[in-house]
């Protein structure tokens, strides 16, 4: 029967094409997922030799378009483009022509018309990755777009519990904080519930999004719900949603007494993650973060191999297309 | 209260099936015009040498009245003219517009007001109404001068575009606006609720990450103002109506005696926030596309009646405000052109609305909750027909707009219902 089955495929036209773009991760499906675990997986293991440099993308353009300040992010996507050979050109808004009052969809012109094989994009606003993707013949990758998106976190924190746990299906994971301004959370929720893993929200009421269970996940108000979790991810809180007036939360004390991720919420050998920056002695204790059961630093070494992935994938023709030489090289069978 | 041109047309349409539902008229009939008024309706009527147009397959209606349109004029003429929105209106089957203040400056004092009812004479394809502030510059803060606004032509009074936030002053406005003999007509937001919402808050603004609109912020407000309303007897029509709970509040008030009126618009009634997911600008409004439970009941209100009138809400902007993310364009899309073939696609050929319903709320309806006189096809009222195909389809194509802005949420889209010619005010308008 298998054998059919493969001669059927083989009648079938070739595969969907790569993804022009990745902006969310509901434009991919689970293959897609597994393909760029894998490639992650091939590309960490090249990392190991002496020569860190690979020679797959030479000649290839990526422009990373920071409208928010980064450090992680931004530095992980110029560093992955370098890796593979690729030039790099990053920009960011303060000190250039955004500071002048230009449109973004003039700004993507301009960068459109270098011809760029992919643009990176962070924006604060929803939906500015999609603008770039109409306006522009590149590949763009959203690392941010305000609350809405960051498929590449999601993808480097399913590559991380992959690794550290040796599955994703299955597992529970309890994301606690500030969910309703957290593009992290929204790109989590859907990758955990793609690949199969079940997800618990904690935090208070005004922080959980009203009708979010509908993306596949549960609801908690009260800190213990952790407890049942493999894996606890704390999302930042941000101080600036705090502002006065705002009401959120009455404070940020009550905030960490009720909600704040202690060593005494946690049980013994539950895995705690967090996308960076840390407030330490806010959402997450020092001692948490610091503990070895933390993966964190774990986190951002996932985020320079996934990001290869990505960008590896949406310049090539994916595993079995025209550079499946390219990953043989770096040891992939 | 309308201002634009007017005509002494003569003509006489042939053969085409008479709908007026306020008239109680169906039936296949000649109607003929003479100088600009209806002069009889029948069959093989004489023809007297005027201009004669084939109405066979077509249905002839009243012509539509639109209770909530933006002409952008004076302030945002690069959006809209009135001009340009009337002969917007006219191709899409209007004999009558209601224009909202909200203008750039504010029409809230008698000469603003005139300068656009003496425009309206000589540059509008169809009449033109002009609606005044209730509050001056649209700040909520002090009345206008109605009395002399009423005297001026006035259609009617709104802040529309932003809500009159506090009750003691939208109980002097309800008071006070009596002398004018004209209606308050309420943009019903409670703005500490609604405040930076992008979209309806719900499952779809959850996934997308949009800070939420919730349907309370719209019906909390409906509730405050039919209250007042009902306590001080007076009348009042609540503009695009999008959440149940406001059609439900509508409802009760209106069998508690309250002479309250509403009006919902097309993209309410055809789209709900999941078209949100396509973070396409066009369709971003305000008030909000809200859940199907919201537009069902939109569609339930339309049809019993509770809601009068369908109302535009047309808002042009320019091309490159809405070339924007989601979050940073402005709210508001077009609708003029597309009314009715929206709703004969999306409602009446689906079976959710009866073809003659959608007609009266379009005509009828609207010109009653302002107290204007209502288009009929009867003998002796002033010719104001629309000539409509509904068996024409087309693909909404930015080239063919006469508005001056494109920003319609149907581009790209093919729909079913075309205008074939506008009579307004005893003048032809407008032939397709």
């Amino acid at each position: 029967m298998a054998e059919i089955r493969v001669m059927r495929e083989d009648l079938l036209p070739p595969k969907e094409p790569p993804r022009r773009h990745l902006i969310s991760i509901g434009d991919l499906e689970r293959e897609d997922v597994e393909r760029l675990l894998a490639t992650a997986r091939s590309f960490e293991r090249s990392l190991e030799r002496e020569l860190k440099k690979l020679p797959t993308l030479r000649g290839k353009t990526v422009v990373n378009v920071f409208y928010e300040s980064s450090t992680r992010t931004s530095s992980s996507f110029e560093l992955a483009a370098k890796r593979l050979s690729a030039d790099t050109m990053s920009i960011k808004a303060a000190g250039s022509s955004v500071d002048k009052g230009e449109s973004l969809k003039d700004t993507a012109l301009t960068l459109g018309a270098y011809d760029p094989d992919v643009i990176v994009i962070r924006h604060p606003q929803i939906g500015a990755p999609q603008l770039v993707a109409r306006f522009t013949g590149a590949h763009v990758v959203n690392a941010g777009d305000g609350k809405h998106q960051h498929p590449t976190q999601a993808l480097l924190d399913l590559y991380t519990i992959q690794e550290e746990l040796g599955r994703i299906e299955g597992l529970h994971v309890a994301i606690v904080g500030d969910v309703l301004h957290s593009r992290v959370a929204r790109s989590n929720i859907q990758a955990l519930a793609l690949m199969g893993a079940r997800v618990t929200l904690v935090g208070p009421p005004p922080l959980i999004p009203r009708g979010i269970e509908a993306m596949g996940c549960e609801v908690a108000y009260e800190i213990d719900a952790i407890k049942a979790a493999d894996v606890v991810y704390v999302l930042r809180m941000q101080r600036e949603r705090m502002a006065e007036g705002a009401n959120y939360v009455p404070s940020l004390r009550e905030y960490t007494a009720r909600w704040g991720v202690t060593a005494e919420r946690l049980r013994p050998g539950q895995k705690v993650m967090h996308p960076g920056p840390m407030n330490r002695g806010v959402e997450i204790d020092g001692a948490v973060a610091d503990a070895a059961d933390a993966l964190i630093e774990r986190q951002v070494r996932s985020g320079l191999v996934v990001r290869m992935a990505v960008l590896y994938d949406l310049l090539t023709h994916g595993p079995a297309g025209v550079q499946a030489g390219a990953l043989h090289e770096i040891g992939a069978a | 209260m309308l201002f634009g041109k007017t005509g002494e047309e003569n003509l006489v349409v042939r053969g085409a099936r008479v709908i007026d539902p306020a008239e109680g008229v169906d039936a296949l009939l000649d109607v003929r015009v003479d100088a600009g008024v209806v002069a009889q309706l029948g069959t093989n009527l004489e023809t007297n040498e005027h201009r004669v147009i084939d109405g066979e397959g077509l249905v002839l209606a009243p012509a539509f009245v639109d209770p909530h349109v933006h002409l952008r004029t004076p302030g945002r003429e690069d959006e809209e003219t009135i001009a340009t929105g009337s002969a917007a209106a006219a191709a899409g089957g209007y004999c009558a517009i209601l224009a909202m203040p909200n203008t750039e400056p504010v029409v809230d004092s008698a000469p603003v007001l005139g300068s656009l009812t003496e425009a309206a004479q000589t540059d509008a394809e169809v009449p033109v109404g002009f609606l005044a502030a209730i509050t001056k510059g649209q700040e909520g803060a002090e009345l206008t001068e109605m009395a002399e606004l009423g005297d001026a032509g006035a259609a009617g009074f709104t802040d529309d575009g932003r809500p009159v936030v506090a009750p003691g002053l939208m109980r002097r406005a309800l008071q006070y606006s009596s002398v004018t003999g004209r209606r308050l007509a309420l943009h019903c937001e409670e703005p500490t609720l609604s405040k930076g919402g992008q979209m309806h808050e719900g499952a779809v603004s959850a996934e997308l990450g949009f800070a939420g609109y919730p349907s309370v912020a719209e019906s909390l407000m409906v509730a405050r103002d039919l209250a007042l309303a009902g306590y001080e007897r007076r009348p009042l029509h609540l503009m695009h109506m999008s959440a149940r709970e406001s059609v439900e509040a509508l409802s009760r008030a209106q069998v508690g005696g309250v002479a309250a009126t509403g009006e919902v618009t097309p993209h309410h009634l055809c789209l709900t926030d999941e078209a949100v997911r396509s973070l396409d600008s066009n369709v971003k409004m305000n008030p909000p596309l809200r859940a199907e439970e919201d537009r069902q009941a939109l569609i339930a209100g339309l049809r019993d009646g509770t809601i009068a009138a369908v109302a535009t809400d047309h808002a042009p902007h320019a091309r490159h405000e809405k070339e924007v993310p989601f979050e940073a364009a402005p709210f508001g899309v077009t609708g003029l052109e597309t009314a009715f073939p929206a709703l004969y696609t999306h409602l009446v050929e689906p079976g959710l609305l009866k073809l003659e319903t959608v007609l009266e709320r379009m005509s009828t309806g609207p010109a009653r909750a302002y107290g204007l006189d209502a288009p009929r096809i009867a003998v002796g009222a002033p010719a104001n027909l629309v000539l409509l195909d509904l068996n024409a389809s087309r693909r909404v194509a930015e080239s063919d707009f006469r508005s001056r802005s494109a920003n319609s949420w149907l581009l790209g889209e093919t729909v079913k219902g075309q205008v074939r010619l506008t009579v307004a005010a005893g003048r032809v308008a407008y032939e397709g």
